[in-house]
């Protein structure tokens, strides 16, 4: 067996203390195990010690080691440090990114366990999972990710000695604020490549330099008083590429008085903001994964003899604080825990693959008991997302265990409705309802641009598809169009629609942009 | 192989820059809750080392984004833990219509948007504090008297006194000279005796001999010729005298502690003293405070006694100004220090005193500071009159002398007094 000469190996440390010697050591024992012995294909890592100031850095520039700057880190970095300093909150043990080489940072205060279990956790888990994963494959380049960060932050250092901070800064707090709505949610043919896109957009930039604006050229000419049942709005469309749902590609290629250093800053945001997507949506998964495989690594270390039984216990300690999962009327409950989410289901998939029930052969008749738990895994984190993922695994068994229930809030009626319990008849509400949390799809507010008012005052015009009656908060709202319409240049107006009458529910009638802005 | 580094060493505060910009966006909030900070608490907070932890409205600080609202709508909660609910169960809506369930609602960072809290460090508090701050004219007073001579190294010449000799640079003259002149060294001298010496015993080859002592004569006269160290050798350190800025500065706070003078007043007075004294110990590396407390009399006081001790007589200001003169005269040469002054009263004074005031503001005070500032509390109920002092530093200040004078009833008034006080007369608007 393979584990065999590692049996030999002796104990990898011993005692809390690390020193690179032993790092290096565990990182090799580790390594073992999880591509020699599980098959995991995870890039390769480099592993960086950092102080708990460091971590917090990092914390303030979404964990990336290099960032542009901009005044909404500061805040959240004083926010963060006064948080820490007073004890209110740890900090992580680990930060993971995703890129090639998988940089894993790791803190100076952990014990030789903790670093142990982190890089099987970051290295292994998370740098499986990144490389491996059908969304990141498609969405995320991790080659020269790091790359084009440094660029990002040179090329906007560059803008605010060239057009001033206040300019500069205008233009990003208004695409940030446009974040969440500047991702590609449909895969398009190509996948992206950064450092190409580089050499592209300067292309771009020099060709349309050159040319005049298109979109404005072909201004048709027609009265204003045309009724609203418009017949060129189908051309119109077409042209813009209407509707669009990335507002941020959209301000990109066709707002008419953005000067191109604009446009490519606009560019940068949304670019960072599609790099983090497949992450946002496949936060229980990505963890589950991480947990997973740094607990059978872990376990595996114990077997071989390579860790004391002192050193597993205090990787079990901290193990089962982070996939801990309190009930709702638990104090301590806030919302449903990933780690422990993913966790579960993982384990649970191991158990339906190796020992199945009745129950499990009746629901998961194409793995129960196809004796090959990592390779099943191995397909979940490839080829699913959260939203899937649950959907496709979440067994009966483990929304009994949970006692998992849906509750419907509806603000019409007077009180709340208890609409899916554990049991035969609610297993799939439960499980469709669940999955729905983590289909961002859903969660996020469905807003596309769906028309411009060519012929009068060139007014922008967007729609929110309003899925069971929520509405969007006013007074973030308001503001938010306020900075889409800096950026677009002239007014712009929000109807929140019924998605599912076409009625008209709320409208934010043409906001228009501050005077002060060029 | 796995790469493994230390990045500890890294350069820390990477997100300075960011913080910069974070203050600078925030400046406005940050400055008005400084203000209230320096309002509300004691005085000895103020100045404190260390940090302040203060808390501006998130007003201009949000990050908005397209987020669904609380209110109308359909939500789904999954949650785990069900003990006793069967489908269909009714569940009475928890306060506020969120019951802590679920991630559907608030705001998805968990951030409270009403008030951000967050800690400044000493030196950020106090840059902002004393932002555009100047003190008026010092830019005259730099070319007449804020200065000292002393004395500045100023390379090398070729004379001097023996003290500033520079022997390092002589003996590299000196050398360079006796090398390129081939002048004998002593060791090709004595080789030469030896050898002489060895001759002259032996009495053999007499021709060799005679050779040999013609040059021993050659060398010795050629090294008395070309002396080891010559005139043109010497090197002197070279000073020039300069004038160099004062760094030091004292400041005197005068205080009417008499009866009519209530604690309320003492206390504003006091926050104008610290905020003069955070301020001046800004600007110079070192400033010292003389405390002159006066009912009819003045003394010269410590501290404590000047803030909290009681005291009670009638008011005569022209004994402080005696006493601030002694202790000029005494410790403080104008020559060496910046001295300010800073006067605090309720405005009292007997009418008999105030031609001595005026006498010595313009003889002996003004003509010696830098800065005299004048402060009339009035307390929260100020009569808002015309006080005696007032008058009279009023007209002093009309004939031109470096004296402000200003009138605080508030805690909150003081800030911006002080800020007027001292903001640059081009700023001013």
């Amino acid at each position: 067996m393979a584990g065999g000469t590692e049996a030999n190996a002796g104990l990898l440390y011993n005692g809390p203390d690390w020193d690179y010697r032993l790092v290096r050591r565990a990182f090799d024992a580790i390594e073992r195990i999880a591509v020699d012995e599980m098959g995991l294909e995870p890039y390769p890592s480099q592993v960086e010690v950092i102080s708990s100031e460091q971590m917090l850095d990092a914390y303030s520039s979404m964990g990336m080691p290099l960032f542009y700057r901009h005044w909404s880190f500061g805040k959240h970095f004083a926010r963060d440090e006064m948080l820490y300093r007073k004890g209110m909150t740890g900090l992580a043990y680990e930060i993971v990114i995703n890129s090639n080489p998988c940089l894993c940072y790791i803190m100076e205060e952990n014990t030789m366990t903790m670093q142990t279990l982190v890089m099987a956790h970051a290295a292994f888990g998370h740098g499986h999972f990144f490389r491996n994963n059908q969304l990141f494959r498609e969405w995320t380049d991790a080659e020269s990710i790091l790359d084009y960060l440094d660029f990002a932050k040179r090329y906007i250092a560059d803008c605010e000695e060239r057009h001033g901070h206040a300019a500069v800064e205008r233009v990003l707090d208004a695409a940030h604020a446009l974040m969440s709505h500047g991702v590609h949610r449909y895969p398009r043919p190509r996948p992206l490549n950064l450092m190409r896109e580089l050499e592209r957009e300067r292309e771009r930039q020099r060709f349309e330099e050159s040319s005049f604006n298109d979109l404005w050229r072909t201004l048709p000419r027609r009265g204003p008083d045309e009724d609203r049942s418009d017949p060129d709005l189908d051309a119109r469309q077409r042209h813009l590429g209407l509707p669009e749902e990335n507002l941020l590609y959209f301000l990109e290629k066709h707002a008419p008085r953005l000067a191109p250093w604009q446009r490519e800053v606009l560019r940068i945001v949304r670019l960072v903001a599609q790099y983090f997507y497949p992450q946002r949506q496949t936060k229980v998964m990505n963890e589950g994964c991480a947990t997973s495989v740094h607990y059978a690594i872990m376990t595996r270390l114990h077997e071989t003899g390579q860790i004391t039984d002192g050193a597993f216990m205090e990787f079990l300690h901290s193990h089962t604080s982070v996939v801990f999962q309190p009930e709702f009327d638990d104090p301590r409950y806030s919302g449903i825990n990933p780690y422990a989410l993913g966790f579960g289901i993982l384990k649970d998939l191991e158990r339906i693959c190796t020992a199945p029930t009745e129950e499990d052969r009746r629901w998961f008749p194409d793995i129960a008991g196809n004796q090959d738990a990592l390779g099943t895994w191995k397909t979940a984190w490839a080829e699913y997302r959260d939203e899937s993922f649950i959907l496709q695994f979440l067994s009966p068994r483990l929304m009994r265990e949970w006692r998992l229930f849906s509750v419907l809030d509806d603000t019409d009626a007077d009180a709340m409705e208890v609409e899916a319990i554990h049991d035969e008849s609610g297993f799939r509400a439960v499980r469709r309802a669940l999955a729905n949390h983590y289909d961002l799809a859903r969660h996020e507010p469905d807003i596309q641009v769906v028309d411009v008012d060519l012929a009068a005052d060139r007014h922008l015009i967007l729609e929110h598809r309003v899925v069971d009656g929520r509405r969007l908060e006013a007074g973030n709202t308001r503001m938010v169009l306020r900075h889409l319409a800096n950026l677009w240049g002239y007014p712009v107006t929000l109807v929140e629609v019924d998605a599912a009458s076409e009625h008209e529910l709320n409208r934010y009638q043409a906001i228009a942009p501050d005077r002060t802005v060029p | 192989m796995v790469n493994i580094i230390d990045r500890r060493l890294n350069p820390k505060d990477k997100s300075l820059a960011n913080r910069q910009r974070f203050v600078r966006r925030a400046k406005r909030q940050i400055l008005d809750a400084v203000r209230d900070a320096s309002a509300r608490r004691r005085i000895s907070d103020v100045g404190q080392q260390g940090e302040e932890s203060i808390s501006i409205p998130a007003d201009g600080l949000q990050e908005p984004s397209f987020r669904k609202g609380g209110g109308a709508g359909v939500r789904r909660h999954v949650v785990p833990g069900n003990k006793e609910y069967q489908a269909g169960d009714r569940i009475p809506r928890p306060d506020g219509g969120e019951g802590g369930a679920g991630p559907g609602g608030g705001s998805p960072d968990g951030e409270g948007e009403d008030e951000f809290r967050f800690s400044i460090s000493r030196d950020e508090f106090l840059d902002l504090f004393f932002e555009n701050l100047e003190l008026p004219d010092l830019a005259r007073t730099e070319l007449s008297r804020v200065e000292q001579d002393g004395v500045r190294r100023a390379g090398y010449s070729v004379s001097g006194s023996p003290a500033t000799l520079n022997l390092t640079r002589t003996m590299r003259r000196s050398l360079s000279r006796r090398l390129a002149l081939h002048r004998p060294r002593r060791e090709e001298i004595l080789e030469l005796d030896r050898e002489i010496d060895r001759l002259e015993r032996s009495g053999k080859d007499p021709e060799r001999l005679r050779e040999l002592v013609q040059e021993r004569e050659r060398l010795s006269r050629r090294s008395r010729l070309i002396p080891y160290i010559d005139p043109i050798d010497l090197r002197f350190n070279r000073f020039v005298p300069t004038p160099r800025p004062i760094s030091q500065a004292v400041m005197f706070c005068l205080m009417d502690v008499s009866g009519s003078m209530t604690e309320d007043m003492k206390d504003l007075a006091k926050r104008f003293f610290m905020l003069l004294y955070l301020f001046l110990e800004r600007r110079y590396r070192h400033v010292e405070i003389v405390f002159i407390r006066h009912t009819h009399i003045a003394q010269e006081v410590d501290e404590e006694t000047f803030f909290y001790s009681r005291e009670t007589g009638g008011t005569l200001v022209s004994p402080a100004l005696d006493e601030m003169d002694r202790v000029v005269r005494e410790r403080y040469p104008p020559d060496d220090w910046n001295i300010y002054a800073a006067q605090a009263s309720d405005g009292d004074n007997t009418p008999q005193d105030n031609p001595a005031v005026i006498e010595r503001m313009e003889r002996t005070i003004l003509p010696v500071c830098r800065y005299f500032a004048y402060i009339e509390v009035s307390g929260e109920r100020g009569r808002g009159g015309v006080t005696d002092l007032w008058m009279v530093y009023e007209r002093i200040a009309r004939s031109g002398h470096p004296l402000a004078m200003r009138q605080v009833r508030r805690r909150g008034d003081i800030f911006p007094v002080f800020r007027d006080l001292f903001t640059p007369a081009e700023l001013r608007s």
